[in-house]
């Protein structure tokens, strides 16, 4: 839960009610450190302290992401792993959430499946890439079976935590009142699991994020951001291997920023399950 | 039916689970389907790991793999603890360090190990750097969050008592954010743990247990790479219940500042 909590701070927003004067100042407190940071950067890299070729200079990366972006190149790349991410991502929580919830509302489930989750997670997802290209072989299909298989293991975590964490009153309650299965799950348990199922998400796709990256480093995908860097080692690219990581660090806020935060004030504030921040 | 007898039939499911799981696996690898090379049986893993084990290799590649998370891990605690607790203190250091962790937090560890590579050459060095990369942010954010949420209250108590800036920190401060900062480093250590297999396998050097994974495919030994994967996944179980667990129980649940989770 830390890590959920900590993750959502971001860049700090504006307070409202306050006049313009005061959004000026605040975009410039959070623009500072950058400005800082990139002048740093270019006077190391314009002192000659490092090669050019490895240290290139922010017009360099600049220029270079222009061209890339123009030719084509770096957004075919980022379309490739975004679908990737989703493919992946989607296969995860499916079968993540199904069988959490499954452990969740079942002893039997849970005695059953407990013992291989607990043995199957703490492995780190990337020992097993190797192994994943060894029996489904290298390409697509390894990487998303990859990133689906590491990234599930949070969002059962979580939904079991959450199925069993609805507290036992509300069932009971519910039950008395004549609710049937169907709607005690659609109505109390669902709603209640929820804030845990969704920090599963979040933590989920993180770890997807993460490893995505890795894996099309490993698993020869012809296109994808990943593989982008790490070709662009071979040629000494630096500068459009930094145009990449940019890239991947632009999606990796925008998914924290419009995915989770919006998904969750869309569901569980609204219904009141945790409090407005 | 009572919580003892409960707790027998879980363990005795999930030992039936367990092993019926094995048996699956072991059919699958002497079923043929699959070549043996890629999929193979359960004696020849363990004695591959035993041969290993025996003969050293695996506690050398397993060594040189915890030197470097070690490394990278002692280094990014001694980095980013004190720059979290200054964080929360100083509302300066605070408006410069935070939009900056903001925008690099997303940047997944991996993607900067090819950059690395070529600032820093193949082996230990980028290893170690990567690890610390992936360390830091997990300790910073939870010290600072930690150090922010210490209650106000106590501060107060204690200042009205008499005590300086000094004990204020020792005596209140730290003991209050450090529940927030055990549970970061545990997440610093799973993801160090994690970076520094892909590091390994990426930037490839002679020794370590990612290496050696990576190695192994070339030569189709699904053997060696099932036997590191059990060392792997051993150790990083090892450090999350073991020294995490028994610094938490030194720390935090002795003063009394989170309760034991029950069963």
């Amino acid at each position: 839960m830390t890590e959920h909590a900590a993750t959502s701070v971001g860049i700090a927003a504006p307070r409202a009610g306050e006049a313009g004067s005061e959004r000026l100042r605040l975009i410039w407190r959070n623009a500072f450190p950058f400005i800082v940071v990139a002048a740093l950067w270019e006077i190391v890299a314009r002192a000659g302290v490092f090669p050019q070729q490895l240290f290139p200079t922010l017009e360099q990366i600049a220029r270079a992401f222009v061209d890339l972006t123009i030719a084509g190149i770096l957004p075919h790349h980022t379309v490739d792993t975004l679908l990737r991410l989703f493919a992946g991502f989607g296969l995860a929580a499916a079968c993540g959430i199904t069988i959490g919830m499954a452990m969740g509302r079942s002893r039997r489930a849970e005695d059953c499946l407990l013992p291989l989750v607990s043995i199957l997670a703490p492995i780190p997802g990337l020992a097993y890439t190797p192994l994943f290209l060894l029996w489904f072989g290298p390409g697509e299909v390894s990487a998303i079976l990859l990133v689906g298989f590491v990234s599930m293991f949070p969002v059962i975590y979580n939904t079991w935590t959450g199925v069993k964490a609805v507290k036992e009153i509300w069932l009971r309650s519910a039950q008395s009142m004549g609710a049937n299965n169907r709607r005690l799950f659609r109505n109390v348990i669902l709603p209640g699991a929820l804030p845990y199922i969704l920090t599963g998400l979040r933590l989920g796709l993180g770890q997807a994020w993460r490893i995505l990256v890795a894996v099309e480093m490993l698993a020869a995908v012809p296109w994808g951001l990943g593989w982008l860097i790490f070709g662009a080692r071979e040629f000494l690219n630096t500068d459009a291997m930094m145009a990449g990581v940019i890239v991947i660090a632009l999606i990796g806020l925008a998914l924290e920023k419009f995915v989770f935060q919006k998904l969750e004030h869309y569901t569980v504030v609204r219904w009141g399950m945790i409090g407005r921040l | 039916m009572t919580e003892l007898g409960q707790r027998r039939r879980s363990i005795i499911r999930g030992g039936l689970t367990l092993i019926a799981a094995a048996l699956v696996y072991q059919g699958l690898a002497r079923s043929g389907i699959f070549a043996s090379a890629l999929l193979p049986t359960i004696p020849t893993i363990t004695h591959t790991l035993l041969g290993m084990l025996a003969d050293g290799t695996m506690l050398k590649h397993a060594g040189y793999t915890l030197y470097r998370v070690l490394c990278g891990f002692v280094l990014a605690v001694t980095f980013a603890l004190p720059l979290g607790i200054a964080m929360a203190r100083f509302k300066r250091v605070e408006n410069f360090f935070l939009p900056l962790t903001s925008a690099l937090m997303p940047i997944p560890s991996f993607s900067l190990v090819p950059l690395f590579m070529l600032w820093f050459g193949i082996g230990n060095l980028t290893t170690i750097l990567i690890v610390f990369y992936a360390a830091s942010f997990p300790v910073l954010f939870n010290t600072w969050s930690g150090v922010r949420s210490v209650n106000p209250l106590w501060l107060r108590a204690a200042g009205s008592m008499g005590a300086d800036e000094n004990k204020l920190f020792w005596k209140v401060i730290v003991p209050g954010a450090f529940p927030f900062i055990i549970t970061g480093m545990r997440q610093a250590f799973l993801r160090c743990w994690i970076a520094v297999v892909g590091a390994e396998m990426i930037a490839a050097s002679d020794w370590g247990l990612g290496w050696v994974i990576f190695d192994a495919k070339e030569f189709l030994n699904a053997d060696v790479m099932l036997a590191s994967l059990v060392v792997i996944g051993f150790i990083g179980f090892v450090f999350e219940r073991l020294v995490f667990g028994s610094i938490e129980r030194a720390t935090v649940l002795r003063w009394g500042m989170v309760r034991a989770a029950k069963g």
